[in-house]
C-alpha cells in the first residue's frame, strides 16, 4: 500500500507538535490511507521536499498554498473553520513611534521567513514608504525570537503573524505595542493534496468537513486548537492566490 | 447606470456628467469629503474580462458605500471619479489586456459623493490554458507623498484632456 507525506507550514506554534500527529492518526482511522507525517522546522527544508515532489498533503500558509495550486497541482480542500491569518507589526511599547507614519527609512526590522507575514507586513509599511531596500531586515527563526530582539532593544520592529503574537506571554506582550494590524479577512491557511492523491480527495475532504462530530475527531480538532473544518471551493482559493499575486 | 442621487450624498456637492468607454453616461455628483483609508486593510474586487465587478470584499464594501448586492454585476467604473484623467485607466486596460500587472494611484468616488484614495494592482487571471478570464484589483492605504505627486500629474493630464475636447 502505498504510504502518502504529510506536512505542515513551519509557522505552526511548537505546542501544536504533538496534535498533528494525533490529526494525523485519526486521519488514518478516517480514510483507511496510509500516511506519513514529516515536520520540518523550517521553510527551507520545507520548500525542498515541495521540489522533490515529495508531499502530498499539506497544512498551508496563503503563500505556500498559492504556488502549490500553481505550479504544483494541488488543490485546497479545506480550511479551519473561522480562522484567518493577519500579520501585526510590532515595537518596543516605549519606542518614540505610534503609527506606521512616525516610521523612518534605517530601522532595524526583524521578520521570520513565514512568506505571508512578511508580504503583510511590508504591504502595511508602504504607506511610510518603507521597503526591503531602506530596512535593515533581520532574519530570525521564530517569534519568540523576533520578541526577544524587541525586548533587548536590538530591532526597533517585527512582523508577527497575529496569531502567534497573541501566544506570546502576557509579560512579554505588556512590553511591547502593535503599531497596525492587519484586517483582511480573506486568506487563511489551508488543507491541500497533491496530484498523486486526486482519486482520495473526495474521501478526504469528508473526512475533514465532519471531523467535529465524532468524538475522536472532536478530540484531534482540539489539539490543534479548531473547531472543525470548512469546505474551500476552488473559485475560494483562486480569489486568495490572485490576492496574494498582487501583494507580491 | 443610474444617476446619482441627491438623497445619498452627504455635504454640499457639485454635479458632472461622466461619459464612460462603452458609450453610456451617467450625472454623478460629488463632494470634497475625503473617507480616509483604514491602516492595514485591503480592498479587493475581481471582474470579468469587460470590467464588470464579479466579487467584492467587505473593505470594498465599507469604503465605497454601496452594498455589495449593489456591486455585483456593475461595471468596475461604478467608482470612477471625475478628477481621474482618461489617459490613467487606457494605461491600466492596455497593460492589464496584455497580460501584465498594472500599479497605480486612484481616487475613487463613493456612493455618498465623497472619496478614497488608493495604491492599486490591478492582474489579469488566466486560465489553465494561459486565457485571460478577467482581473483582480487589490488596493491598499497610498504613500501622502506619491499620491499627492499622482494627483497632481492627474490635474494636468485632465486640463489637457478637456482642451482637446473644447478643440475637438
Ligand atoms: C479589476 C479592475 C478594477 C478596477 N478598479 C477601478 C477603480 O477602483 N476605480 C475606477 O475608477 N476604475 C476602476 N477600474 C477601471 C474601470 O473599469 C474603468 O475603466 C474606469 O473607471 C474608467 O472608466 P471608462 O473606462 O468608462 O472611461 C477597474 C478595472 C478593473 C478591470
Amino acid at each position: 500500500m502505498t504510504t502518502f507525506q504529510m506536512t505542515v507550514s513551519p509557522d505552526f506554534p511548537p505546542n501544536r507538535i504533538a496534535g498533528w500527529y494525533i490529526f494525523n492518526t485519526w486521519l488514518q482511522k478516517a480514510t483507511g490511507l496510509n500516511i506519513h507525517l514529516e515536520l520540518y522546522t523550517d521553510f527551507e527544508g520545507q520548500r525542498q521536499a515541495v521540489e522533490e515532489d515529495r508531499v502530498d498533503i499539506i497544512y498551508a500558509n496563503p503563500y505556500d498554498a498559492a504556488m502549490l495550486i500553481r505550479e504544483k497541482g494541488f488543490e485546497a480542500l479545506a480550511r479551519p473553520k473561522g480562522k484567518v491569518d493577519e500579520a501585526v507589526v510590532v515595537t518596543r511599547a516605549d519606542a518614540p513611534y505610534n503609527a506606521v507614519d512616525d516610521l523612518k527609512p534605517g530601522l532595524r526590522l526583524a521578520a521570520t521567513n513565514d512568506p505571508a507575514v512578511y508580504l503583510l507586513g511590508m504591504m502595511m509599511l508602504e504607506p511610510a514608504e518603507l521597503d526591503a531596500e531602506n530596512l535593515q531586515i533581520q532574519q530570525v527563526e521564530s517569534y519568540p525570537i523576533a520578541a526577544k530582539l524587541l525586548l533587548q532593544g536590538e530591532a526597533d520592529l517585527a512582523f508577527f503573524l497575529k496569531e502567534a503574537f497573541d501566544k506570546l506571554s502576557s509579560l512579554t506582550r505588556e512590553q511591547l505595542k502593535v503599531l497596525v494590524e492587519s484586517q483582511i479577512g480573506d486568506l487563511f491557511h489551508t488543507f491541500l493534496v497533491g496530484p498523486r492523491l486526486a482519486e482520495h480527495k473526495e474521501t478526504l475532504r469528508e473526512a475533514l468537513l465532519h471531523m467535529h462530530e465524532t468524538p475522536k475527531g472532536k478530540d484531534a480538532l482540539e489539539s490543534l486548537g479548531f473547531e472543525g473544518w470548512e469546505n474551500v471551493s476552488p473559485a475560494e482559493a483562486d480569489f486568495m492566490i490572485n490576492l496574494i499575486e498582487a501583494l507580491k | 447606470m443610474e444617476d446619482m442621487r441627491p438623497e445619498d450624498i452627504v455635504g454640499e456637492y457639485r454635479e458632472y456628467t461622466l461619459t464612460y468607454y462603452d458609450g453610456t453616461s451617467r450625472k454623478v455628483l460629488v463632494t470634497d469629503i475625503e473617507t480616509p483609508y483604514p491602516d492595514g486593510k485591503l480592498i479587493v474586487s475581481t471582474t470579468d474580462t469587460e470590467g464588470v465587478i464579479t466579487h467584492a470584499n467587505q473593505a470594498f464594501v465599507d469604503m465605497s458605500g454601496y452594498t455589495r448586492e449593489e456591486l455585483i454585476g456593475q461595471p468596475h467604473y461604478i467608482l470612477r471619479h471625475p478628477d481621474m484623467p482618461k489617459a490613467a485607466f487606457r494605461d491600466m486596460w492596455e497593460t492589464i489586456q496584455a497580460g501584465k500587472t498594472w500599479r497605480g494611484y486612484v481616487k475613487n468616488l463613493r456612493k455618498d459623493g465623497g472619496y478614497y484614495l488608493v495604491y492599486a494592482t490591478v492582474m489579469p487571471n488566466f486560465d489553465k490554458q494561459g486565457n485571460i478570464v478577467g482581473y483582480t484589483s487589490v488596493r491598499r492605504k497610498p504613500s501622502r507623498r506619491k499620491m499627492e505627486e499622482a494627483l497632481a500629474l492627474y490635474a494636468k493630464m485632465l486640463a489637457e484632456e478637456k482642451a482637446q475636447e473644447g478643440r475637438a
